[in-house]
């Protein structure tokens, strides 16, 4: 069992952090790397990225968008609570390596995401660049941990209630203009990200996503969350789950995060009816 | 006591099952098992052969005749004892092996008629004493002190887990999913291997002292040398064949096309057969389509079948006499509806614009010249393509070795499709102080292949810890 030990809500109760005692995962987690975790024995096993460590206190933190029922069940979720199961450190982590002016940009939870990877590459001597966007300023997460991550950080809200009045893409195009980049990371919603990479193929900027497809294992064994990358199949839990976007089929990715949107609504409502009637079932 | 002659007059006892019709729309287990009067009578039919041929079939020779003799004379305690000694699995084994290729097969009652049911009386005698037994446990060596590790909680690494124990080793299994028993608990569906003979199994390990640590994917939370600075003296590898196989044709990433494991993992793993209850779900195909024809494509089907299909169907490149599936799923299958399509080959899956899977195009094949497996070679006929309607297709055609565990262990030696090299004969692998068994050595294999090579590698690991390497 995996007790939570801290539990924040950001984003008007939308999305939730949880800090949870796993020290044989926080010992050997790195940037980049997720964990699949699964609240209890009628579960589902989903995979959340670790949005930061302790080592020495042996936990792990996730942060988590509430989007359907194992998300809503964390959320029910309270400190002295436990997780049944956590398996990790899965995937592969980010490569952290100096190459000079870097950009990290992050929509949503992918800032949760995005945050130790922007770390993990100013620690490594790079001027990282943030920026970041949230529909309105309310629900936007992060802001003070990526500030001290990154060298310099933007802001952007789609609604202009903070920051920049637009989306990332906008502030990327700018600094692109002026500045020669040499990586962009870029997390977020599928369609930013899509978006994105189409900006930096324009000028030809090396650019890494992180893909967020649906998982079971999470060890490579039964290809649920493969993506085609390069005309190849890839499996994001072991393959991943960081690729080269500008090789990266989108279009595929969106549509097989489809898969099962009338059992996720089903699943959805009996779960948040109460209970009552999901033993009616 | 009736002479052979005699004794060869009573037929095979039938095994109870439930009607095909219902059983096609439910998990619950398809044999119903023997009665103890049944069973007392099929161990009748045994003529205690001098020189059985079953034992030399059976991969870890169990003392056949000598177990069917304890079950004819009453004395079911006995036999499960005399079983044991062999096999730790019985329950499962009795239920999955493919006896009519091993000790079935071999039988001298087969000759003239059908065999000795040995399958059906392992299951007896298991089930017998899970239900009515003493529950006590099976003597246990003083302590060594010495630590074992085993990787995978399959049959392979459950086995040497169970062997090792009772040498008076302390023995931890870490295993990769949240619970134990491999494909027992992943793969083969409920109506086949109920979950709670796993569970049953893995409990008695537990009372014996075996320590079980689940959601420990070795090569990530720990590799093999961390293993060994954290004090463990000797560690086995029964990680299995993980790795799915697609059949690489265009469209096998449309909505709807999974591997099999994938599919019977989210069936039986994960209970998405009881989905809302449980919460993952899988989709109810209509009309489904499995590639393959082994035990794996089999299950598939039948589980399809049961989730609520109108029509499943195999397809298979090559012909009935080729298929590897176990005689009984075969038989199953068919009663229950599932239809084959023979010498048949995908060429290519047809979806829509929202990306779900809509149909498949095939080819017609016929037999040619033998090839490297000794079974004659399908060729595809020209401008045979048609095309067949589907809205969930599963692919079985066989799977790999998994490399997360061997790629984080560069020292160990392993073939060219990526399987671990051992000696056949003590199961030790390259690596000082590690052995290695089961699928991840073979390739994809049976439950009883599994187990026989985690008692090899557990009586070398026994020399090991009392004698050296
Ligand atoms: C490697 C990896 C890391 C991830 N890290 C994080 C993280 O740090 N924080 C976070 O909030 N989310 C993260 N995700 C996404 C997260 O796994 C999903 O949001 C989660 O599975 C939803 O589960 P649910 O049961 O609550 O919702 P469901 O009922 O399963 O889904 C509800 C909605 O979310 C969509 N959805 C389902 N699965 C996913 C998915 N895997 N990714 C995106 N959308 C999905 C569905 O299309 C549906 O519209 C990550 C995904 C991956 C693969
Ligand atoms: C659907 C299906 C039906 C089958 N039907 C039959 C049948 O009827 N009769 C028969 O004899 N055989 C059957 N087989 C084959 C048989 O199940 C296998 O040959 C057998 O289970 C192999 O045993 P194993 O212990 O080597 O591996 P597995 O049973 O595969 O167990 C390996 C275990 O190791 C774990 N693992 C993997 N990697 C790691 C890691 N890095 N760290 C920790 N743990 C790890 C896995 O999660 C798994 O639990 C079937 C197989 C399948 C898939
Ligand atoms: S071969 Fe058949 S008859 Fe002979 S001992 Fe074995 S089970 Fe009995
Ligand atoms: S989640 Fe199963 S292979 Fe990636």
């Amino acid at each position: 069992m995996f007790k939570i030990v801290k539990r924040e809500v950001y984003s008007q109760g939308t999305v939730i952090m949880n800090q949870i005692e796993a020290p044989k995962i926080a010992r050997k987690a790195k940037p980049g790397q997720f964990v699949i975790i699964k609240a209890d024995e009628e579960g589902e096993r989903i995979p959340l990225t670790m949005a930061d460590l302790d080592m020495e206190k042996g936990t792990i933190d996730i942060i988590y968008q509430v989007v359907g029922t194992s998300t809503a069940k964390f959320r029910d979720m309270k400190v002295g609570d436990a997780y049944q199961d956590i398996i990790g450190p899965l995937g592969q982590p980010t490569h952290l390596e100096k190459l000079g002016k870097v950009v990290c940009v992050g929509g949503g939870t992918g800032i949760a995401v995005l945050h130790p990877i922007t770390r993990g590459l100013k620690e490594v001597g790079n001027h990282v660049i943030g920026i970041i966007g949230a529909r309105s300023k309310d629900i936007l997460i992060m802001e003070e941990k990526m500030r001290l991550a990154s060298t310099e950080l933007h802001i952007c809200t789609d609604d202009g209630s903070y920051g920049h009045h637009g989306f990332v893409t906008e502030v990327l195009k700018e600094v692109l203009e002026k500045e020669d980049i040499k990586l962009v990371v870029a997390i977020g919603p599928v369609p930013m990200m899509k978006f994105l990479t189409i900006l930096t193929k324009e000028y030809d900027t090396p650019t890494m996503v992180s893909l967020n497809p649906i998982m079971v294992d999470g060890t490579g064994m039964c290809g649920c969350c493969r993506v085609s990358v390069g005309g190849e199949t890839k499996f994001v839990c072991v393959d991943g789950p960081e690729f080269d976007a500008h090789k990266v089929d989108f279009e595929e990715l969106m549509l097989r995060l489809q898969a099962y949107v009338p059992q996720e609504k089903e699943s959805y409502d009996a779960y948040e009816c109460g209970g009552a009637c999901r033993t009616a079932q | 006591m009736a002479g052979k002659a005699k004794k060869a007059k009573i037929d095979r006892q039938p095994m109870p099952e439930q009607d095909p019709k219902v059983r096609a729309r439910n998990f619950e287990e398809v044999p119903h098992g023997y009665t103890p009067e049944t069973a007392m009578t099929e161990a009748s039919r045994c003529l205690q052969c001098k020189k059985p041929g079953c034992v030399a079939g059976c991969p870890v020779n169990v003392d056949i005749p000598g177990f069917i003799k304890l079950i004819e004379q009453g004395d079911f305690q006995g036999a499960i004892r005399n079983l044991w000694a062999k096999n730790s699995l019985p329950a499962v084994c009795g239920r999955v092996c493919p006896q009519e290729e091993q000790c079935e097969g071999v039988c001298i009652v087969g000759k003239k008629g059908n065999p000795v049911a040995i399958g059906n009386l392992e299951r007896f005698a298991a089930d017998y004493e899970r239900e009515n037994g003493t529950g006590e446990l099976p003597p246990q060596q003083e302590s060594t002190g010495k630590k074992v590790a085993v990787v995978g909680a399959g049959p392979s690494g459950l086995t040497v887990a169970g062997d090792l124990i009772a040498k008076g080793h302390d023995v931890t299994v870490f295993e990769a999913f949240h619970k134990a028993g491999g494909v027992l608990i992943y793969g083969i569906p409920e109506f086949r291997l109920p979950k709670d003979i796993v569970a049953s199994e893995v409990g008695f390990m537990e009372k014996q002292g075996v320590k079980f640590e689940c959601n420990a994917v070795v090569g990530s939370i720990v590799s093999l040398d961390e293993l060994f600075e954290e004090g463990y003296d000797a560690i086995y590898i029964g990680v299995g064949a993980g790795l799915p196989r697609f059949l690489n044709i265009p469209g096998e990433n449309y909505i709807g096309v999974f591997s099999a494991n994938e599919y019977l993992t989210r069936s039986n793993l994960m209970k998405a057969y009881l989905f809302p209850k449980y919460d993952t779900p899988i989709p109810i195909g209509k009309n489904v389509v499995v590639f393959g024809a082994g035990n794996v494509a089999m299950d598939s089907a039948r589980t399809a079948m049961r989730l609520g299909a109108d029509k499943v169907r195999i397809v298979y490149r090559r012909s009935r006499d080729e298929m590897p599936a176990r005689a009984e799923e075969l038989h199953h299958a068919e009663e229950e509806g599932i239809e084959f399509y023979l010498l048949t080959n995908p060429t290519r899956l047809i979806g829509d614009e929202k990306g779900f899977l809509t149909g498949m195009e095939c080819l017609k094949m016929e037999l040619g010249e033998p090839d490297e497996s000794g079974r004659r070679r399908p060729i595809p006929i020209k401008g045979s393509e048609f095309q067949l309607e589907c809205d969930l297709a599963v692919v079985a055609v066989g799977s790999g070795s998994n490399p997360l565990l061997t790629r984080a262990t560069p020292d160990m030696d392993l073939n060219q499709w990526g399987y671990i090299v051992t000696d056949p004969k003590t199961g030790k692998t390259t690596k000082k102080g590690v052995w290695a068994g089961g699928d991840i050595v073979t390739g994809a294999a049976t439950v009883i292949l599994a187990m026989g090579a985690g008692r090899i590698a557990a009586d070398s690991i026994q020399d090991y810890l009392t004698l050296g390497w």
